[in-house]
């Protein structure tokens, strides 16, 4: 079976700088993959080429059977990527509740259908009861959340997520993760995940993808990845609690 | 030689020195928006207030703009100190265009002010010995001009130095590149910002002053001042200081020629239509960094 | 929008449709320059407040349904309801180009007003030259007597102009009002938030500022048939002038950016203070040019820094009412 993502010898530069290099992968319709490496390795780089924010340099990117790596971040996510960012970015001046209609708005034929699947997605991500708060006085983990929440109401069949979990604390870091699983579970969408969180990586991977320095080192199942010489010797410094 | 060409270029140099005294002002302004980010849409305003003040020490105390030039310059020092110390600073963390209006703001009372205080007549100040030309072979360049664009060009001269060999204006020079970086390596930003507008405000008078030997003096003048130095600083480049010159130079040029081939009137619309031309197609003007 | 807000709003709904019949000749006026000002304000808000967008050459576009619409008119005899679609037309073309050099070759900020000056002002002087609508010298229309009224060509009393303009006014708000709980509405906001997150959710964010563009430029538009035939005679020095554009954009900006009702409120206040400025200066007795726009000035300038936001948020929650 082809996967639903393909990426086929990538690579992006910035003056001079490989950011990323022959990056070769894929994700398949129903698989929840996790992106790794040390910072700088070139993962949020790799998303943005993805999404369309950037475009590469050299190698293709497939998606559902189509050629992306041309398209712009729009038309990526009409044709069925949807992707939150690092740092979260929700419409201050609309309500929690309106953040999530505008990625409903995506696929639904009318205002009414945006937003029942705007209700129905806050209710998965457990936010119904903030639905009319502005995302200002949210917490830092429902503010996640949030970006989650609004990239799911497009109806996406792949969700990329970047750093979903950083800067949270234990409890509120397990209760997404199980969300997270929930969702790809229930949606039975493909998830792609930049983490540096072992335990959720471990937890929720089938796969893991290694980067360093733009290029791939390893990838595989989780339990084999981690304990690879060259992924080990990258990682220093990081959090290596198993 | 053809009178045709003499004439060409007579208007080609007449050009050049008025571009001189544009081109400071367009610097004023430049070093402004390139170091402190302001969009001073009150630019050409304040080079109005500072062509009536050395109007009204001309007629009332008959200081010559040649000596009134020294105090109004380190008059609007100040004023531009204070003016982005206290009212500026605090758009900075607002969003773009609260910054922009608050300048319109400033713009259109300073307008409107001269034009309640002064009326709507036009004045100009005449020097008798600037009423003779200065013959150079066949050409014939008109002696207040020449002596206009000397001491812009003198004072542009010393804002370069200031720039390349002081210390404060290397201290501003690496906020403009890194104000973050400057903030950390302990320097005192918001004050260097207040001095590079003071600064900025002293070259719209110096240039003020001269300006007023040259032209006719009218409120309504200021707008179309601010406009012709947001044509310069972008068909000249942003942050270039260079290029602020360059361009006054070249829209001084271009404005005698389009003057003399079309209508006079037509003058400015082809500065606009330059000033689109080159938003759209080399935003970074002449001698501008890439944006 | 509570059971207050729509009570109140149907009292000044009622308010204003009723005022030919007790009010003189000199209110009459005033409150026509205020649904002038409340008209073009909504649609100047509609590309600053949805699209975040600064214009400060909108008065291209009234300038440009005028002189369409006049210059029909005048030469052809065809009458404005006809005109005005040609200068829809125009001006749409007019939006396009400024809205496609903008977006296409990310020109944004103080790069996108200066353009659109540059556009409002090569219009004035190139008007000034352009013979066939009259050039500097102004281009006038026929008025017939006071009392005639002739609907079809625009000409009749004060009152025929009020209730157009009324008209015009109150069909603005209510599409505005349906376009912001709509697709168009969200979208807008969306991109004025947060441009990139925007994308990211689908939205195409060329398409949808083009459209707002577009929509603002051929309201506008509209105001300036009205004008043409409400003042009967135009030049390109007035109509184009930046001064014009300044007064479009004051009413938003004192009422609040990016609200239904700022426009509303801030044009209230904007004739207020045109006419107090008027009274003043008649009760000093002197000529004092420039002090309407003197005080247009310091009013923004008070604005600006002391409530950016404009003063009908803090009016709708005095008022309890929701913004």
């Amino acid at each position: 079976m082809t996967p639903l993502l393909t990426l086929h010898g990538v690579s992006k530069s910035f003056r001079g700088l490989r950011a990323v290099s022959n990056a070769s992968f894929g994700v398949e319709s129903n698989g929840l993959v996790a992106l790794m490496g040390p910072n700088g390795a070139g993962k949020t780089t790799l998303f943005n080429l993805i999404a369309g924010v950037l475009r590469p340099d050299g190698g293709e990117i497939y998606f559902d059977g189509k050629r992306i790596d041309a398209w712009r971040p729009d038309q990526v996510c009409a044709a069925g990527i949807a992707r939150t960012f690092q740092i979260v970015k929700p419409f201050a001046g609309l309500t929690v509740v309106d953040n999530v209609v505008v990625g409903a708005l995506q696929r639904a034929a009318n205002l009414k259908d945006a937003r029942t699947r705007a209700e129905a997605v806050l209710t998965t991500l457990g936010l119904s009861a903030k639905r009319d708060l502005p995302p200002q006085t949210l917490t830092l983990a429902e503010r996640k959340r949030l970006e989650i929440a609004r990239a799911l109401a497009t109806q996406p069949k792949l969700l990329l997520l970047d750093e979903a979990l950083a800067g949270l604390r234990p409890t509120e870091c397990d209760e997404l993760v199980a969300t997270m699983r929930d969702i790809h579970k229930r949606e039975g969408i493909a998830i792609l995940i930049i983490e540096h969180v072992m335990r959720a990586v471990m937890a929720l991977a089938h796969r893991v993808v290694v980067l360093h320095h733009g290029e791939v080192i390893a990838q595989g199942a989780p339990a084999e990845v981690v304990r690879d010489r060259a992924v080990i010797d990258s990682y220093l410094g990081e959090d290596a609690t198993l | 030689m053809p009178a045709d060409f003499i004439n060409l270029a007579n208007v080609t140099i007449s050009g050049v020195l008025t571009g001189l005294v544009y081109g400071l002002m367009a610097l004023g302004l430049s070093v402004i928006f390139g170091v402190a980010r302001v969009v001073n849409f009150a630019h050409g305003e304040m080079m109005t207030i500072a062509m009536y003040l050395a109007l009204i020490l001309f007629t009332s105390v008959n200081v010559n703009p040649f000596v009134a030039v020294l105090p109004v310059a380190i008059l609007f020092f100040f004023i531009g100190y204070f003016l982005q110390l206290n009212i500026i600073q605090p758009f900075i963390s607002r969003p773009e265009h609260a910054q922009f209006i608050l300048l319109l703001a400033v713009a259109i009372i300073m307008t409107n002010s001269t034009l309640i205080a002064f009326g709507p007549d036009a004045r100009s100040v005449t020097l008798d010995y600037l009423l003779e030309s200065v013959e150079a072979g066949p050409l014939l360049i008109d002696r207040g001009k020449l002596y206009a664009a000397l001491i812009a060009l003198g004072a542009a001269v010393g804002l370069f130095s200031f720039f390349r060999f002081s210390l404060t204006g290397t201290a501003i020079r690496a906020c403009a590149d890194n104000w973050l970086g400057a903030k950390v390596a302990g320097l005192n930003v918001q004050h260097l910002y207040a001095i590079t507008f003071g600064l900025g405000s002293a070259c719209v008078a110096v240039a003020g002053c001269m300006l007023v030997l040259l032209v006719e003096l009218t409120p309504a003048a200021g707008p179309a001042y601010t406009l012709l130095a947001f044509v310069i600083v972008i068909v000249g480049g942003l942050g270039s200081m260079n290029g602020a010159l360059a361009g006054g130079i070249l829209i001084g040029v271009a404005e005698g020629l389009a003057g003399l081939w079309l209508a006079p009137s037509a003058k400015s619309m082809f500065s606009f239509a330059l000033m689109i031309a080159v938003l759209v197609l080399r935003p970074r003007g002449l001698l501008g960094n890439k944006l | 929008m509570n059971r207050r807000g729509r009570s109140l709003l149907a009292l000044l709904g009622l308010l204003l449709l009723v005022l030919p019949s007790v009010a003189d000749n000199y209110v009459l006026s005033l409150a026509t320059l205020f649904l002038f000002f409340a008209y073009t304000g909504q649609a100047w808000n509609i590309l600053m407040g949805f699209a975040g967008q600064l214009s400060l050459g909108h008065a291209l576009y009234l300038g440009i349904g005028a002189y369409t619409s006049a210059a029909l008119f005048s030469h052809f005899g065809i009458g404005p309801w006809a005109g005005l679609w040609l200068a829809i037309a125009l001006s749409s073309l007019a939006g396009v180009i400024i809205g496609f050099l903008a977006l296409r070759f990310s020109i944004a900020g103080v790069y996108f007003a200066l353009l659109t000056i540059a556009f409002a002002e090569f219009a004035r002087i190139g008007f000034d030259h352009f013979t066939w609508v009259g050039g500097s010298g102004g281009l006038f229309l026929k008025v017939l007597q006071r009392e005639q009224i002739d609907l079809l060509n625009l000409r009749g009393t004060p009152t025929v102009f009020y209730y157009v303009i009324l008209t015009l006014a109150a069909v603005a708000f209510l599409a505005c009002s349906w376009l912001m709980q709509g697709r168009a509405g969200y979208y807008w906001q969306a991109i004025r938030e947060n441009e990139e997150a925007a994308q990211a959710l689908g939205i195409n964010v060329f398409r949808w500022k083009m459209l707002a563009v577009i929509i603002s430029a051929a309201m506008t538009s509209l105001a300036g048939v009205f004008q043409a035939f409400y003042y009967n005679n135009l030049f390109p020095e007035q109509v184009f002038n930046i001064a014009r554009s300044i007064e479009i954009i004051l009413g938003p900006i004192i009422g609040g950016i990016g609200t239904l009702f700022g426009p509303i409120v801030g044009a209230a206040v904007l004739t207020l203070l045109a006419d107090s400025a008027t009274e003043l200066v008649a009760a000093l007795g002197w000529d004092l040019p420039g002090l309407k726009q003197l005080i247009y000035g310091v009013a923004l300038f008070l604005i600006i820094v002391f409530l950016p936001h404009g003063i009908w948020p803090r009016l709708a929650r005095t008022l309890k009412v929701p913004q």
